[in-house]
């Protein structure tokens, strides 16, 4: 019954409550109150989905990696606009990737920001973790696309998630 | 010059719009108007935010953000129906 | 409204615009669905995330406080955008739809 009263998961909690006042144009005594009530509750109702592993043992180097993304994320738009713009036909590949990250929270923010970066698209992880599928729209062959990916983002990620 | 530049991108946006209800119409398969749809949703609370600037308001942008959370339920229902036929399992 | 900011405003709002337009060019443009995919993802990242930046300058040089609302659309959006585009390319990789002519490499069949 105690441990009905804590929060399971005290980075959702912390979260959920500066979204909370965020959302309610400016802090007052409700929005505080009711923050508190949803960063309990919501982690409560489900507590059952989350994994017990422990993520981010060096959260520190987040806003580093989120700041090297959104400059790619600038950079490869214009090289992608050009293409789309150009007339010439894409050339596309899949690549198969191999993953060396294990942490399946790892592997989901890898795949997001290969898929927020435009000119690649993850489109699925295998059943075992080990595959990466990427979608490239315009690429020379795999290994460019694999060893960018592995350079830029992966090596990062796994320094995060030791 | 704000001005003008708002109407230059309201144009641009409700051409990008026009390309979308292209491919929606066009096809060829389900998931490419899916895709459409996502793209449509998407379309609206950037012409919505854009309406906030015109009229110097920003009460619609309550409205950008429910668009932008039923959008993304929506789209992940329909592909998960082309996937398993189901959306509730 | 000072001028520098009112030149950030047209600047970024003629970038939202122009990536928007690339973006439905491109998925009204390209060859097969899988490549199509990149559309709406960049319109998403690049043109919606220019445009609302547009409006959280144009609202604080009006004196009406920092617009938090406007950045949370665009975390919000950063976060679907990967999430959908996974999940159709999965329901197309599943339906069978072939890639154009010319794609090297194969999507899987799991």
């Amino acid at each position: 019954m105690l441990d009905r009263l804590t929060f399971p998961q005290p980075y959702l909690s912390l979260l959920l409550f500066i979204v909370w006042q965020f959302l309610s144009n400016g802090v007052s005594g409700a929005s505080i109150v009711m923050g508190l009530i949803l960063a309990w509750l919501i982690p409560q109702i489900t507590r059952g989905f989350w994994p017990e592993r422990r993520a981010f043992v060096n959260a520190w180097k987040l806003p580093g990696y989120i700041g090297i993304v959104l400059l790619d994320i600038v950079v490869a738009s214009v090289s992608v606009a050009k293409l789309i713009l150009g007339g010439r036909e894409p050339k596309s590949i899949f690549v198969s990737y191999p993953l060396e990250l294990e942490h399946p929270l790892a592997i989901a923010i890898l795949a997001s920001t290969i898929s927020l970066t435009p000119g690649t698209v993850s489109a699925d992880v295998s059943d075992d973790n080990k595959l990466l599928l990427i979608h490239a729209l315009d690429a020379d062959n795999a290994d460019e696309v694999i060893s960018s990916i592995r350079e830029r983002y992966e090596r990062r990620l796994k320094e995060m998630f030791q | 010059m704000m001005t003008i530049a708002l109407q230059i991108t309201i144009g641009m946006v409700v051409i990008a719009a026009l390309l979308n209800v292209y491919r929606l119409i066009k096809g060829p398969d389900a998931p490419d108007r899916v895709l459409a749809l996502d793209t449509l949703y998407i379309n609206a609370i950037g012409l919505i935010i854009l309406l906030g600037i015109t009229l110097g308001t920003r009460l619609y942008l309550e409205s950008a953000l429910l668009i932008a959370v039923m959008g993304f339920v929506g789209t992940v229902a329909l592909a998960k129906y082309l996937k398993r036929g189901s959306v509730i399992e | 409204m000072s001028t520098i900011a009112e030149y950030a405003i047209v600047i970024l709002l003629l970038t939202g615009g122009f990536f928007t337009l690339v973006g439905a060019i491109g998925l009204a443009r390209l060859p097969d669905f899988y490549s199509r995919l990149h559309g709406p993802t960049k319109a998403t990242t690049v043109g919606i995330g220019s445009i609302v930046m547009a409006s959280v300058v144009f609202f604080s040089t009006r004196g009406e406080g920092i617009g938090i609302s406007e950045v949370l659309i665009v975390v919000f959006l950063f976060i679907t955008a990967p999430v959908s585009a996974n999940i159709m390319a999965k329901a197309a990789m599943h339906m069978g739809i072939d890639p154009a002519k010319g794609t090297r490499g194969h999507p899987w069949d799991q």
